[in-house]
């Protein structure tokens, strides 16, 4: 307005004002209503969020409080802690919620050994374009289907694989399918989601930062222990969230390199489909959804989840 | 041990970058307990020869030393300097005292100790009640003030500072340089004071080097530096100045050669009654512009250059209305510097 009012007339290309035009007047009439624009923005994530996730969870809580009529193998809606009780305190359950624990928090610290090393030379001593290259070979993995990578590792891990091939010379031997099979695999898996955010983490850290430390007689370890560390921790609580609930609920990699081993999500697998008793494998589904809630909790207390 | 050997002694100190050669064969003495200045404008190497000593980078070739030990090969956690940053670069999830500290915490000080000795340090920057505070709570002078305090609490032999004024406001900045000159005083130790601010160089320091292209272009105390430049480069760097290259040397001079002259060492007067110097000229008024304490007036010589005029402000100040009418200026001969032909690098 203050332009046109300055400039000498002709001198200047003259701008036409805004066509009134339906899209313009739905904008105007938007951008002076706050709250109409917020609804029609979050109406359809939120109904989504809603129903699949709080909805879901609810349905599987109220189903694991019902049973099956043992003779016609329909669910029957009478209300019973039976099935909690029996995962409570049924020895197989408690084996087994101890081994899928076990086996998720080993896969977790094996993922986060491996990826800060490769997240430290990704964001703080690869040039620019070997970064780049990393990052697409860190996500690479993550293109192809789940159940053949699974059945590579399979492969890599039989008597005849190539695990085998190469460890003969040294004397070595690929450990076989069963637990450790199980955990390298998932390991595997799941690396990518790990190094992803320390990786973010680590980037978001100023060189500089680095430099004081061992300016001011930081040697290496300490300026990573004092400094580093503390500093991207809420980034790998974030990658360890990742390797530990998808661990929990896997039952696909345990069935393919595990052996005859099982693991929660077997459990599962098994009372919907064999035994046909979906309430108890509602109540077994509870078990892992606990534990990551409890997991949650300890890392909340951390003080590493406010920085996420 | 300090009388025979400098603070810090650079020789034939070379960084290349890929291409780019970013610090070209500077020799250079520092002397125990000199504030010296490191002038240039960005991209002059002036921060890469700091971060050459500090250790941050390895020279392509030359080597560095203090005191007479060679320190070239040696990790920054290994040598007697310490860094201000430009950022400050505060650990963030440390408080104020655990940053001070730090230095002393990976000396394997007892925790004890080095927490006094933290909160000393504090207080000499003033910061005595800000220990627990996190540096995201700390306003940027605050944090400047941490960060010296955190450099100089490990008693280092020299202090390197990277623009540590950059970031802050004129009225802090200002209050900041008296700061750091009392600081150096104090210490009593060896200031490096990297800056692209020639008034900030000129105002603090005992010694300043002029860096162009990854050279010393001019090595010398404040008043050398801004009284005799050497070069067209410092000359238009350090301050303003008028350049008169051989053409107009000539016919204002009587002699050819580079030549320059402070805008405030030349009079002025109306055509009819020249001001008394040792040599004047005609032109006309081109411009008039109300700089608060002086004003700034530039005139179109006949002699074929445009040069800027600073006159103090007094009772019969210039007035904007007098543009374009015609004036004569003078000058000593005393305050004409010869200038060396742009320097040339082999």
């Amino acid at each position: 307005m203050t332009v046109d009012a300055t400039a000498p007339p002709g001198k200047r290309m003259t701008v036409p004002p805004p066509r009134d035009t339906l899209g313009r007047r739905g904008s105007v009439f938007l951008s002076r209503h706050r709250r109409l624009r917020l609804t029609l923005l979050l109406s359809a994530p939120l109904f989504w969020l809603g129903l699949i996730y709080i909805v879901a969870l609810v349905a599987l809580l109220i189903t694991s409080l019902w049973t099956v009529d043992t003779f016609t193998g329909q669910i029957s809606q009478t209300w019973t802690l039976e099935n909690i009780i029996t995962v409570l305190t049924g020895s197989l359950y408690q084996t087994v919620t101890v081994r899928t624990v076990g086996v998720a928090l080993l896969v977790t610290i094996v993922d986060i050994v491996i990826a800060l090393p490769i997240a430290f030379y990704m964001a703080k001593v690869a040039s620019p374009r070997m970064q780049r290259i990393l990052v697409i070979a860190v996500l690479m993995p993550l293109w192809a289907s789940y159940l053949v990578k699974a059945y590579a590792w399979r492969s890599v891990l039989s008597q005849e694989g190539i695990l085998n091939w190469l460890l003969a010379p040294f004397g070595g031997e690929s450990p076989g399918y069963g637990l450790p099979a199980t955990i390298i695999t998932l390991s595997y898996l799941w690396l990518p989601y790990v190094i992803l955010p320390i990786y973010a983490g680590l980037e978001r850290v100023p060189d500089s930062l680095l430099e004081a430390s061992s300016d001011l007689g930081g040697k290496t370890v300490s300026t990573l222990r004092l400094v580093v560390l503390p500093i991207i921790w809420p980034a790998i609580i974030a990658g360890s969230i990742f390797s530990f609930s998808l661990s929990l609920g896997d039952y696909i990699t345990v069935n393919i390199v595990g052996g005859a081993n099982q693991l929660l999500g077997n459990l599962v697998y098994t009372n919907v489909g064999a035994a046909n008793n979906l309430p108890l494998a509602a109540a077994i589904a509870l078990i892992p959804i606990v534990i990551i809630f409890g997991y949650l909790a300890t890392v909340r207390r951390t003080g590493a989840l406010e920085n996420l | 041990m300090s009388a025979e050997y400098p603070a810090i002694r650079l020789t034939g100190l070379t960084k290349v970058f890929g291409t780019a050669t970013a610090v070209d064969h500077v020799d250079l003495d520092i002397a125990e307990g000199e504030f010296f200045s490191m002038l240039g404008p960005s991209g002059s190497g002036k921060t890469t020869v700091l971060r050459l000593i500090a250790g941050f980078e390895q020279p392509t070739s030359g080597t560095i030393s203090l005191f007479g030990q060679d320190v070239t090969q040696r990790a920054p956690f290994d040598r007697d300097v310490n860094t201000v940053f430009q950022d400050y670069a505060l650990f963030p999830h440390m408080s104020v005292l655990e940053n001070v500290a730090y230095g002393l915490r990976v000396r394997g000080v007892s925790k004890r100790d080095r927490l006094a000795r933290a909160r000393e340090a504090l207080d000499t920057v003033r910061l005595g009640g800000f220990g627990d505070r996190k540096p995201s709570q700390l306003s940027g002078g605050q944090r400047q003030r941490v960060a010296l305090a955190r450099a100089t609490v490990v008693r280092p032999k020299a202090l390197l500072l990277d623009e540590p004024l950059g970031a802050l406001d004129l009225k802090l900045r200002e209050q900041m340089q008296v700061e750091l000159k009392e600081l150096q005083r104090d210490l009593g130790i060896t200031f490096i004071f990297v800056t692209h601010d020639q008034e900030e160089a000129l105002t603090l320091s005992d010694r300043i080097a002029v860096f162009n292209d990854g050279r010393i272009e001019q090595l010398g105390t404040p008043a050398e530096i801004y009284d005799r430049p050497v070069s067209p480069f410092v000359a238009a760097f350090v301050g303003t100045s008028n350049v008169f290259d051989d053409e107009v040397s000539h016919r204002l001079f009587g002699h050819g050669g580079l030549h320059s002259l402070r805008p405030e060492k030349i009079s002025i007067g109306s055509e009819a009654s020249p001001p008394a110097a040792d040599r004047t000229a005609t032109g006309t008024l081109a411009e008039v512009i109300y700089v608060g304490s002086s004003t700034r007036l530039i005139v179109d010589l006949d002699a074929g250059k445009r040069i800027t005029v600073l006159e103090q402000n007094d009772a019969h100040r210039v007035g904007e209305d007098q543009r374009g009418s015609r004036v004569s200026v003078g000058w000593n001969d005393v305050d004409v510097v010869d200038l060396e032909p742009a320097i040339t690098h082999q």
